[in-house]
C-alpha cells in the first residue's frame, strides 16, 4: 500500500469512528430532551425514601441517594472480599487435594470442580438461597448453643451474624470461584518441573514440607495472574446479588433507576464503583505479585 | 563383605506386556562401584530409581541397607531409606529459588534436624571439596552445568550418605564440563563411597568401577568386571552397543 492509501484508510477509520460517537450523543441529547430530565447529579442529594435491608453504616430511608449508593457500594465490597476469602481457601484445598497422591481426594475434588463449573452461577445462588438456607426443615439447620446456628434466617456465628441473603451469596460466589480458583492452583503446581518433585523426595524432605518449601515458592508466579483473572470475575459476579435480594450497588442503582429515570447517571456510577473495586483488586495483587518476584534472585 | 544393595526378580511393566523391569537381580556391596549401561530405554533409570522408591515396582523385592522394600512401597521404609541414600540427576534438579548453600542445608535441618550454623559449616566443607565453596551465596542459574552438578553431588552428600545413586550425571553437560563432574565422582569413589553409576562414560566406567551391569529391554544381559566387558564382552547384544558407542 502506498503512503498516500495509508493516509486515506487512517482518515476514513477516524471519520467512521467519529461519526459513530456524535450518532450516540445525538441519540443520548434527544432522549434526554424527550424525557425532560437533562443530564445532572443534584438528585444524588434528595432522599432515597426506600429502606435497606441490610447496611453496614447507619441509614435511614431519609437519608439521601448517594448515601443508599454508598451503602450498596459497601455492601459490594462486604461480599466480595469475604466470598473472595472463602474461595480462595477452598480453592487452594480443593486444588492440593487434585493433584495429590490420594486417589479418593483426587477424585472427589475433580467431582467438585466438574459440577461447579459446569453449572450456570445464577442457579447455583438460587439453590444456595430457595433450598439452601430458606428450606430448612423446621427453619433451623444447624443450632450449637452460642457457637453457631444454621437457620433460614441466615448464620449466627458466635455473636456474628450473616442475613441468608448475604450466606447465600458468599457460598454460591465463594464454592462457584473456588472450583476455577482451584484449577489455577493446579496449573501452577503442575508448571513445577517433575524433577523438583523428584529432588525433594530423594532428600528424605516430607511431602508437606516439599510443597512448602520447594513446590509453592515456585508455583506462585504462574498462579497469580490467573488468581487475579478470577477474583476479578468475582466481584463482577457479585452483581448477581440482585437474585437473591442482597442490596449491593447493583441492586441499588436498579431500584434508583426505576424511582428517578436516571438510567444514564447511575450506569456511570454503577460503571465508576466497579471499576474503582477492580482497579483496587488489580493494584492489590500487582503488589503482591511484584514483591514475590523482586524477593527471587533468580532467574 | 557387606551387602548394601540386594535387588531380586525385579519386574515393572509400564503398559501391559511392555516390561520396564524384567527379573532383574543383583547385588552391590559395600564401598563398591555398580556401573550400569544400556541403550536408552532399557530400563537403566527405572532400576535405580526403584532403590530409593521414586520408582515402584510389581514384583520381586529390594534391600537398601537391611531395609526392605517390597511391591507394597510402604511409604515409612523408603523414607528411612531416603535418609541414607543419595541421589544425583541428569538434570541436577536443584531448587532454583534457594542459594546454593541453602540448596545444601535444606535437608540436614529438616530432615535430619540439625543445627543450621552447623549444617551450613559442613555445607561448604562440602562445596570446598568440590571447589566451588566461593560460589555458595549464588543462585543455581547463574552456575554452569558442571558447576550446578557439583553443587548437586555435595547436596547429596549433606545427609552423609552410605549409598549414592547417578542417573546419567554427565548426560546434561557441554564435553568439557563432563570431567570436573567426573573427577568428583572419582574422589568419591577413592574414599570408599559405595556407588551405582548409570553413564555412557566408558573412561570412568573402565578406571572406576568395580563391576558393569548391562541391561537391555529391562532384562540384564551380563554382569562382569569392566577389563571383561571392554575387551572381551560375553554376549553379542553387549558387544553391538559398545561398538555402537565407540564411533561417538
Amino acid at each position: 500500500m502506498k503512503k498516500s492509501q495509508k493516509i486515506f484508510v487512517q482518515f476514513g477509520i477516524c471519520f467512521f469512528v467519529i461519526s459513530l460517537v456524535g450518532l450516540l450523543i445525538n441519540n443520548l441529547t434527544i432522549n434526554l430532551t424527550r424525557t425532560g430530565l437533562g443530564f445532572n447529579f443534584n438528585w444524588l442529594f434528595k432522599p432515597a425514601s426506600f429502606a435497606l435491608a441490610e447496611h453496614p453504616l447507619p441509614y435511614s430511608s431519609s437519608d439521601n441517594y448517594a448515601w443508599a449508593l454508598f451503602i450498596g457500594w459497601l455492601n459490594s465490597l462486604k461480599v466480595i472480599v469475604s466470598s473472595l476469602m472463602l474461595a480462595t481457601v477452598l480453592g487452594t484445598l480443593i486444588g492440593f487435594a487434585r493433584t495429590g497422591k490420594n486417589a479418593l481426594l483426587s477424585l472427589l475434588s475433580a467431582g467438585y470442580i466438574t459440577i461447579i463449573r459446569q453449572t450456570p452461577l445464577l442457579l447455583q445462588l438460587m439453590f444456595w438461597y430457595f433450598i439452601g438456607f430458606l428450606g430448612f426443615k423446621d427453619n433451623t439447620f444447624i443450632h450449637i448453643k452460642n457457637i453457631i446456628k444454621i437457620s433460614n434466617q441466615g448464620i449466627e456465628l458466635s455473636g456474628l451474624t450473616l442475613s441468608s441473603e448475604f450466606s447465600a451469596l458468599l457460598f454460591g460466589l465463594g464454592i462457584f470461584t473456588s472450583a476455577y480458583i482451584a484449577e489455577v492452583i493446579r496449573g501452577g503446581i503442575l508448571s513445577v518441573p517433575k524433577g523438583q518433585w523428584e529432588a525433594f523426595r530423594s532428600l528424605g524432605l516430607s511431602e508437606k514440607k516439599g510443597l512448602l518449601s520447594i513446590i509453592i515458592p515456585q508455583a506462585l508466579p504462574a498462579i497469580l495472574p490467573g488468581l487475579t483473572s478470577q477474583y476479578l470475575n468475582l466481584a463482577k459476579n457479585s452483581t448477581l446479588a440482585i437474585a437473591v435480594g442482597y442490596s449491593d450497588i447493583y441492586a441499588i442503582n436498579d431500584t434508583i433507576i426505576n424511582q428517578t429515570g436516571r438510567a444514564i447517571e447511575c450506569f456511570l456510577i454503577l460503571l465508576t464503583s466497579f471499576l474503582l473495586l477492580n482497579l483496587l483488586i488489580c493494584n492489590c495483587m500487582e503488589i503482591i505479585n511484584k514483591t514475590i518476584l523482586n524477593s527471587r534472585k533468580y532467574n | 563383605m557387606k551387602p548394601i544393595v540386594i535387588a531380586k526378580n525385579l519386574t515393572k511393566s509400564y503398559t501391559k506386556g511392555l516390561l520396564a523391569l524384567d527379573n532383574v537381580s543383583l547385588t552391590v556391596n559395600q564401598g563398591k562401584v555398580l556401573v550400569v549401561m544400556g541403550p536408552s530405554g532399557s530400563g537403566k533409570s527405572t532400576l535405580i530409581r526403584t532403590f530409593n522408591g521414586l520408582e515402584t515396582f510389581d514384583k520381586g523385592e529390594v534391600n537398601v541397607l537391611g531395609i526392605k522394600i517390597d511391591p507394597d512401597h510402604n511409604e515409612r521404609k523408603i523414607q528411612k531409606i531416603r535418609k541414607r541414600v543419595g541421589m544425583v540427576f541428569q538434570q541436577f534438579n536443584l531448587f532454583p529459588h534457594l542459594s546454593i548453600l541453602e540448596n545444601i542445608t535444606l535437608a540436614p535441618v529438616h530432615v535430619q534436624k540439625r543445627r543450621q550454623i552447623e549444617a551450613e559449616e559442613y555445607g561448604m566443607y562440602l562445596l570446598s571439596q568440590m571447589g566451588i565453596d566461593s560460589h555458595a551465596k549464588k543462585y543455581p542459574s547463574q552456575l554452569s552445568g558442571g558447576e550446578q552438578q557439583r553443587v548437586a553431588i555435595a547436596r547429596a552428600l549433606a545427609l552423609k550418605p552410605e549409598l549414592l545413586l547417578f542417573d546419567e550425571p554427565t548426560s546434561a553437560l557441554d564435553p568439557e564440563r563432563i570431567n570436573e563432574v567426573l573427577d568428583a565422582m572419582r574422589r568419591l569413589a577413592k574414599q570408599g563411597m559405595t556407588m551405582i553409576v548409570v553413564t555412557h562414560e566408558i573412561g570412568f566406567a573402565k578406571e572406576v568401577s568395580d563391576q558393569v551391569l548391562f541391561m537391555d529391554s529391562g532384562k540384564v544381559i551380563e554382569t562382569t568386571t569392566p577389563d571383561i566387558f571392554f575387551s572381551n564382552a560375553k554376549h553379542e547384544r553387549s558387544r553391538k552397543f559398545l561398538n555402537q558407542l565407540d564411533k561417538y
